[in-house]
């Protein structure tokens, strides 16, 4: 079956002065799982834009060959005719609608505009019975979890006699589970004869999955590696998108651990909505000097609501518990109080809750201490763009300057930005949620090299990870957590993946 | 320590600065050809000295409304109460005064705490317990009309005393009538030297800013904008000033305002609850997380906003003679649309003083000049909506094509 379902030829686009696409030749078989892959901003999702018409013909130069017929999309609704669909990375449902109407959104089945609802349900429970959810259609989208979100997605597609399937990063924000459920999903259609592109970072969900993977790099092709005419690894497929063998992805370090700084008592959160119900059961944590310690869960487990709780009490009421810095109790009951304690939460995410998007770097630098940078309530503005000089230059921020706005950096050079403005705080503790989450391999690298400067310096690092490779990689010690329950400490030489799994999959029979 | 590399940057063709910045000098282009068009359609009513004293006289109460309208906006929210506070402290006062005979050296202050307490009613709902704006003062643009028919019994009261009239229609007396070399001509010598020193300084003020920002290597606007700028800026001011000069000199609300504007210039720019606000208002979660009291920003924005209102309630009522229960009506659509108008954006955290006031300008000089034109009333609002609709506009379409 090597018929050949798409073939972009040759295709550039360009930008206002960014050429995001050069030349980039890309061919997929009939019947398999065509893997994308490359750093942010090699161009994968580019290149599906131009495939599937978001970017019209016309707007780029090269040819696309589907079904061996050269086509032209001028808008979504041309490709989505073919059987093309894309599932884009952030969810395009309507959270306040039902599973059927989201489905049917734009496509409804109705007779002159009234839309006939027994046969809107009856199909969409065909639907969903295919991609395995058990959900009434009734059941409004924000009632049910971004993992089954995102089969609503698929089952979407399905509604549209998908041929071509493209999901970018569909497992970005998915729990092991949930992934292992999607790309189970996914190999199952193979075996029906569909066709899908996927798009992901995670490379060992690609090697499980992948027929054929093809890396770009810096807007171009660089191979198509068979995945099964050779058997490929983890590390081939990073030297082929960084251009360089990444000897380890991991920065070495030499711990030198000393007092504990933060200790956290019989910490009881109760849930922030439903608030008769308890979400977190007597956690309790330590983080010493020098120390990275990680907390690795599912999604869901109360790892982000530990943080937050623990956070000027952010998150959660009815809380309680004792929280204490070197020995001493401290009152974190308010966001300043908690800076104040010491304690600097670098949000899982960075868009929403990290940066003030439309302002600049330097504005972002300073928000959290603006006192520092003023007297009496007027700013400095030479102090201010010295101490976001200073940030840039020793967290290596790529900007034209200070003032260059935080929606037009990069991923990582946004997370940068936040961890700027958390050290100006001078925290003794830094808890870090997803700190690389949606950030590319190169600068990755350089986030662990920071946490490892920081735990020289004596500061004590709390990481929230869900790739637990990543835990394994950076951390001293990691506390597994389930169902709201520190349910296990692991130290270095203990922990493996297997292990965590261990303990999570062992404390879930105990409730 | 590394040297301070960050803030270098290419310099940026004229082009690519015009380009870059065309909002604010297309606001005060705008704003010159409206003023040169009404002049001309006028046949030259517009700049005479006692309509120049007028238009001052008339939108002074939209311009100091629309400094705590902006901070309102920037903070993500809006205002429609300001109107019905205006009407209310209006009656209030006219109560203290005509009816209980208070002086106005004790009238004044108290309205203004009025105003923060109205203000304060209503940033309580929005700040703390997060009820939209748009209808906590849709509720309280009802309310305090309503309460304005009660207290007045739907009558007004007037007249005022004349110590309290000084407030909207005094004039800042001649201390310097013995500079002044043609007293045939110039009636006031105060208002002359006032625009005179005042010009001088922006222009020192702007090339000594121009020259530490060399220091530090922060980028300059080239100077030729500068130069046209400040040419543009100070012809018109010395002109305005003279004309003034020539008829009662400075009015009081003229310098009230003037003091406004640059205090609240200097409060979004340089202090850091400016800074605090545009954040909040850019991002609030980001804002709260960073350890920053929003609900105490958000709460104070509306006292802020009370007082102003407040304010621009005793100058109109003093201008008018009279508190009448209709005072204000509308008044509430004129300030937000000049902080639109000014570069506002509805979604918060983007806006400047300087642009609210040019907007505040504008439409005060449209009102003025289509009157004297004598278009009706109907036509005028329908022409204020289309500018401001055309303003807005321009900025969408500025945005778009930025982004290519």
């Amino acid at each position: 079956m090597d018929n050949i379902i798409l073939e972009m030829r040759g295709i550039t686009k360009t930008f206002p002065g960014v050429k995001a696409l050069d030349n980039v030749s890309f061919k997929v078989r009939e019947g398999e799982i065509h893997a994308l892959v490359g750093e942010n901003g090699a161009g994968k999702s580019t290149l599906m834009k131009v495939l599937s018409g978001v970017y019209p013909a016309g707007t780029y130069e090269g040819e696309i060959h589907y079904d061996n017929e050269e086509r032209r999309f001028g808008t979504i609704a041309d490709s989505e005719e073919l059987g093309i669909i894309i599932i884009h990375q952030e969810l395009a449902l309507v959270p306040l609608l039902s599973i059927a109407e989201n489905i049917f959104l734009g496509n409804e089945i109705a007779d002159k505009g009234v839309i006939h609802w027994p046969q809107t349900f009856s199909r969409t429970q065909a639907l969903l019975k295919k991609v395995g959810l058990t959900e009434s259609p009734a059941t409004l989208i924000t009632d049910i979890g971004v993992g089954k979100q995102q089969l609503v997605e698929i089952a979407k597609a399905l509604s549209k006699k998908v041929r071509l399937l493209i999901l970018d990063e569909p497992t970005a924000s998915l729990n092991e589970n949930d992934s292992d459920a999607l790309l189970k999903l996914l190999m199952e259609f193979r075996n029906q004869g569909m066709t899908s592109i996927i798009i992901s970072h995670k490379l060992n969900e690609i090697k499980k999955v992948a027929d054929q993977i093809t890396i770009l790099r810096d807007g171009g092709t660089v191979e198509t590696l068979d995945c099964h005419k050779e058997d490929i690894s983890e590390d081939r497929i990073i030297k082929g998108m960084v251009g360089r063998a990444m000897e380890d992805r991991y920065p070495p370090r030499e711990p030198k651990i000393g007092d504990t700084l933060l200790e956290v008592k019989n910490w009881n959160v109760f849930h922030q909505h439903h608030r008769d119900r308890q979400f977190l059961h007597d956690v309790g944590f330590k983080v010493r000097a020098g120390e990275v310690v990680g907390i690795a869960g599912l999604m869901g487990a109360g790892r982000t609501e530990t943080a937050m709780s623990i956070f000027g009490k952010s998150w959660g009421h009815k809380i309680t518990g004792e929280v204490t810095m070197r020995g001493q109790p401290v009152d974190v009951s308010t966001i300043p109080k908690a800076i104040k304690a010491g304690l600097a939460y670098v949000t899982e995410d960075r868009k929403q809750l990290g940066l003030v998007l439309i302002n600049n770097i330097k504005e972002n630098t300073t928000l959290a201490n603006l006192s520092a940078v003023a007297a009496n309530g007027v700013i400095d503005e030479r102090q201010e763009r010295k101490v976001a000089g200073d940030y840039r230059n020793k967290l290596r921020i790529r900007s034209h300057s200070i003032y260059q706005e935080a929606v037009n950096l990069s991923g990582g050079n946004q997370q940068k930005v936040v961890l700027s403005k958390w050290l100006f705080t001078n925290p003794e503790v830094l808890i870090l949620d997803e700190p690389t989450r949606g950030i590319d391999i190169g600068a990755k690298y350089e986030i662990y090299t920071i946490i490892n400067q920081l735990a020289a310096e004596g500061k004590g690092i709390l990481m929230i990870s869900s790739e637990m490779p990543e835990l394994l990689g950076t951390c001293d010690r990691i506390y597994v957590m389930n169902e709201g329950r520190i349910v296990a400490e692991l130290s270095k030489e203990e922990a493996s993946q297997e292990s965590i799994m261990r303990a999570i999959m062992r404390s879930g029979e105990k409730h | 320590m590394v040297a301070d590399t960050s803030t270098h940057t290419t310099k940026p063709s004229i082009g690519d600065y015009l380009r870059n910045n065309i909002r604010e000098y297309g606001l005060l282009v705008a704003l010159v050809i409206i003023m040169l068009f009404f002049q001309f359609v006028t046949s030259g009513v517009l700049f005479r000295p006692v309509n120049l004293t007028n238009l001052v006289l008339q939108n002074s109460f939209i311009v100091i409304m629309a400094l705590g309208m902006l901070l309102i906006i920037v903070a993500g929210h809006i205002d429609l109460s300001v109107g019905s506070i205006v009407a209310f402290v209006g009656a209030i006062s006219a109560i203290m005064l005509v009816k209980w005979g208070l002086p106005a050296i004790v009238v004044v202050p108290a309205c203004l705490v009025v105003g923060g307490i109205m203000g304060a009613a209503q940033g309580y709902w929005v700040a703390y317990q997060k009820i939209p704006s748009f209808i906590v003062t849709l509720a309280g643009m009802l309310v305090f009309r309503g309460l304005t028919y009660v207290v007045l019994g739907g009558r007004p009261i007037g007249p005022f005393p004349k110590d309290f009239q000084i407030l909207s229609t005094g004039f800042v007396p001649d201390f310097l009538y013995f500079l002044n070399p043609s007293p045939e001509v110039i009636k006031n010598m105060v208002a002359l030297v006032a625009v005179l020193a005042l010009v001088g300084y922006a222009i020192y003020a702007g090339l000594r800013n121009r020259r530490i920002n060399d220091q530090h290597g922060t980028e300059n606007e080239p100077f030729v904008f500068f130069a046209v700028q400040m040419a543009v800026i100070g012809v018109v001011a010395l002109f305005i000033g003279f004309q003034l000069s020539t008829y009662r000199g400075l009015p009081n609300v003229l310098i009230v305002m003037g003091v406004l504007i640059a205090a609240y210039t200097f409060i979004t720019t340089r202090s850091t609850i400016g800074r605090r606000v545009y954040a909040m208002g850019g991002n609030e979660k980001a804002t709260k997380l960073s350890g920053i009291n929003t609900e105490r920003l958000t709460f104070y924005a509306f006292v802020n906003m009370g007082v102003l209102a407040a304010l621009a309630g005793m100058i109109i009522t003093a201008r008018l003679n009279s508190a009448t229960p209709k005072a204000g009506v509308g008044f509430e659509l004129d300030v937000i649309a000049a902080c639109f108008i000014g570069g506002a954006s509805a979604s918060g955290g983007v806006g400047k003083i300087t642009g609210a006031v040019i907007g505040a300008f504008i439409m005060g000089v449209m009102n003025n000049g289509m009157s004297i034109m004598g278009i009706g009333i109907d036509y005028q609002q329908l022409i204020k909506g289309l500018v401001l609709l055309a303003a807005v506009f321009f900025d969408v379409y500025n945005k778009n094509k930025g982004k290519g």
